[in-house]
């Protein structure tokens, strides 16, 4: 008889195992979400909207009102709801290319008007679902479908660094960090506090974590593991970014 | 009029199907006849049902896709159920000894319906990475869309430089496709 | 640098994506711009490993918003360029493909049609007729293309880039998922062996001389003040569309000349109703085929003269009517009954649409 593993409270257990592949980051992004969402005991107040590319297999995790959107569009819808109906509370997730190519112009004006929305953006260097191409986020000279030679900074840019972008948009009252699925715990703390922010109602909060990709990075598990913990964050730094000032007892 | 020959080949993602099937038509279109290949599969980059359509003939092929094939493989239970649509009574329909409690859901309008024990082959006999050359073997011997020679090109052509590094990789897959092939020899 | 990239004719075994990169390359384009989405994903994979080897050069955008306006962008710099886009992608383009209708940019887009509407499905569709024909907020001055073979697929994105440049309107390749993904034979060859010459491109921004002292300045607007202006910018737009139709259209018929019942397919769905007007023929069923390769600008006067004889109309499409649109426009005042099978993002093969003319007759 196959024992069902621990799950958070607010995952939906008849949707598991998941859809995403041996591996991937996103089942233990997703982990520390639904832990986040448990410990705030805001299960009946979440509304989860996810984008398109891997982040879509996430519709139907939650036992949570969800609405997968369209590429990139995941803020925007996520912000027209919380417009709505504040109370709500509204989570954005997305990949590397939702959030910072395609949605890009939509995260920056959320960050602009401080819209009191949570974004997650899980960064994998590349579009997954799609094959593979290159991301916003692919580290120079890194081969990706549309890169076979490697990525040329000198043509195509340097990875984008999304947290930083964000927090030198945003004022106060936004929260910003980024964590790593090498480190659970932690990102959970920095989801928790994402959401808290929203509760709180002080801003836009913003958590990007480093996730995996075997599947086309083509590793195993040792250099997949040995990509997100050591190579990623020679361009990609952990930790807390901004946080709103603790307020006056 | 040649008869196009339509071959369905269906499994889980990462069982190979789309392989064999690239193989086994390049096989067929560098033999000098006509194919068509077109594969199916969900949004997910691993898991879910993936299915291979396969058309030879000596004419141009019409529509990518079929009603009815002339031989189905399926090798997961969701496989079965897939290409049940694709079943009538000219259909040879394969599926592999592996999958459990299927009976129920196996066709009943099939011209003829048998297991073979590709897998358990790959397992015992000769390496579970070649079970998909072992269907390709059934695939091509159970409608003779070519010989077998043609084949062995084919993988050759393939995996070439995969045999350079371990010629006992050769042995191993040209032994699979004749033990694929000899699988369905006794039955039709 | 190796020279051309396709020497004399030969025949090969790929996929549609891939004989789209060989044919741009064959075409001489200079430039692709592109935003990953499946189906056409496979196009800039193989531009991307290619192109250097020619000099040709490559660009991912942001999203396909951006793809789309490079694209202009380097085509007003005088250059071959071209995209490829699916689905909500097509969606996204319309805003660029209809600043390049008004300012008359010969863009180049090949579009493999997915499932619709919204992401639907990666697979197959002909659901975007109505949009890439009629698409954006203009009049649907554009010149489409729909293919149903990788042989047509190679010879039409080689004759988009020649159709584009010397009419000078925005140039559509009208494939499909199937076509992207399946691998089937065809030829390359380098178009000068078949007496192709591919058309002069001119830079409309960039110009040689300094400006304003040895020529005029470029400037280029697709905004106007008054309505009358208007009427008369996209007056002239409209005449130069209809004076160069008769040269650009195209279709095929197949057993139509004594016809009961005429199939209408366009696309890969023309192979199959080609193989049901073949078994219903040899059946003695009088049944015959009209493609249009063209859906833009339709072939209306010659389908109006052909379905003067015919009993029924069936228009078979993958779709939910965006064929039979474009079919009721180009025959309106005929009273010929007209039927449609339609299945919008599904195939559809010649056995059923046998099934289906069989039951009707």
């Amino acid at each position: 008889m196959t024992k069902v593993p621990n799950m958070p409270k607010s995952w939906r257990v008849e949707t598991k195992p998941h859809k995403f592949c041996p591996g991937c980051g996103h089942g233990l992004v997703l982990k520390a979400l639904g832990e986040a969402i448990d410990e705030l005991g805001i299960q009946d107040r979440v509304v989860f909207g996810c984008d398109i590319g891997c982040s879509l297999l996430s519709w139907d995790f939650f036992n949570v009102d969800s609405v997968q959107t369209h590429h990139g569009r995941t803020t925007p819808v996520v912000t027209g709801v919380k417009r709505a109906r504040p109370e709500l509370i509204c989570i954005a997730y997305m990949g590397d290319g939702g959030g910072y190519a395609i949605g890009s112009q939509h995260l920056v004006n959320a960050a602009a008007r401080n819209e009191k929305v949570t974004a997650i953006l899980v960064n994998n260097c590349n579009y997954g679902m799609t094959g593979g191409q290159m991301a916003p986020t692919t580290l120079p000279q890194m081969k990706t479908e549309t890169t076979p030679y490697g990525r040329d900074p000198e043509q195509t840019g340097y990875p984008t660094q999304g947290p930083e972008m964000v927090a030198a948009i945003t004022r106060e009252g936004s929260y910003v960090a980024r964590g790593t699925v090498a480190n659970v715990r932690q990102l959970k703390g920095f989801i928790k506090k994402a959401l808290q922010n929203q509760i709180e109602g002080n801003g836009f909060s913003f958590v990007e974590a480093l996730s995996g990709c075997p599947t086309n990075w083509s590793t195993n598990a040792k250099d997949t593991w040995a990509f997100i913990e050591e190579t990623m964050p020679k361009y990609f730094k952990v930790g807390e970014i901004k946080a709103p000032a603790k307020k006056e007892e | 009029m040649a008869k196009t020959v339509k071959i369905a080949l269906a499994g889980e993602g990462g069982q190979g199907v789309q392989s064999v099937a690239a193989i086994m038509v390049d096989a067929a279109n560098d033999a000098g006849r006509e194919a068509l290949y077109i594969p199916n599969f969900g949004v997910e980059q691993r898991g879910g049902v993936s299915v291979a359509y396969c058309q030879i003939s000596d004419e141009k092929i019409g529509s990518p896709k079929f009603k009815y094939a002339d031989l189905i493989i399926a090798l997961s239970d969701r496989a079965v159920r897939r290409t049940k649509q694709y079943v009538n009574q000219d259909t040879v329909f394969l599926y592999d000894t592996s999958i459990e409690n299927i009976e129920q859901d196996l066709p009943t309008n099939a011209k003829k319906v048998f297991a073979i024990p590709a897998l358990e082959i790959a397992k015992k006999e000769l390496h579970p990475r070649v079970f998909n050359v072992i269907i390709m073997g059934a695939a091509i011997a159970a409608t003779n869309v070519i010989e077998m020679e043609a084949a062995k090109k084919a993988i050759e052509k393939k995996l070439g430089y995969k045999f350079e590094q371990d010629a006992k990789l050769r042995d191993l897959n040209f032994k699979a496709l004749e033990k694929g092939a000899e699988l369905v020899q006794g039955l039709l | 640098m190796a020279d051309k990239p396709i020497q004399g004719e030969k025949r090969v075994f790929m996929t549609g994506n891939e004989v789209v990169a060989w044919a741009a390359l064959a075409a001489e384009a200079d430039i692709m711009y592109g935003y990953p989405i499946t189906p056409q994903n496979e196009v800039m994979h193989y531009w991307t490993r290619l192109a250097p080897k020619y000099g040709k050069r490559f660009l991912q955008t942001e999203d396909e918003i951006s793809a789309g306006f490079t694209t202009c962008g380097g085509v007003l710099a005088g250059k071959r360029a071209f995209t490829a886009t699916a689905g909500p992608g097509n969606t996204l383009m319309q805003e660029s493909m209809s600043m390049a209708e008004m300012m008359r940019i010969p863009t180049v887009l090949v579009v493999q049609q997915r499932g619709g509407p919204s992401t639907a499905t990666v697979i197959y569709s002909q659901q975007e007729v109505t949009m890439t024909c009629y698409g954006g907020n203009g009049e649907g001055l554009r010149i489409v293309y729909s293919t149903g073979s990788h042989q047509e697929l190679y010879d039409y994105t080689i004759k988009a880039f020649n159709t584009a440049w010397k009419y000078r309107f925005p140039t559509f390749v009208l494939g499909d998922g199937y076509q992207a993904k399946m691998r089937e034979s065809l030829y390359l060859y380098d178009p000068a062996l078949k007496g192709i010459k591919m058309e002069t491109t001119t830079p409309y921004l960039g110009l040689e001389g300094m400006p304003g002292v040895d020529r005029d300045p470029s400037h280029l607007r697709n905004t106007y003040n008054t309505e009358e202006e208007l009427y008369e910018v996209v007056s002239d737009l409209v005449a130069a569309y209809e004076k160069i139709a008769p040269e650009v259209v195209e279709y095929q018929t197949f057993n139509t000349d004594d016809a009961e019942v005429i199939i209408i397919a366009h696309g890969v769905v023309t192979r199959a109703a080609q193989a049901a007007v073949k078994t219903l023929r040899s059946q003695g069923l009088k049944v015959g085929h009209f493609r249009p390769v063209t859906l833009r600008p339709f072939a209306a006067q010659q389908l109006r003269d052909i379905v003067k004889k015919a009993k029924k109309l069936v228009v078979v499409e993958s779709a939910q009517g965006q064929l039979m649109k474009l079919v009721k426009d180009a025959i309106y005042g005929e009273t010929v009954p007209i039927e449609g099978y339609l299945k919008p993002g599904q195939g559809i093969t010649g056995e059923e649409i046998v099934e289906y003319i069989k039951k009707g007759m």
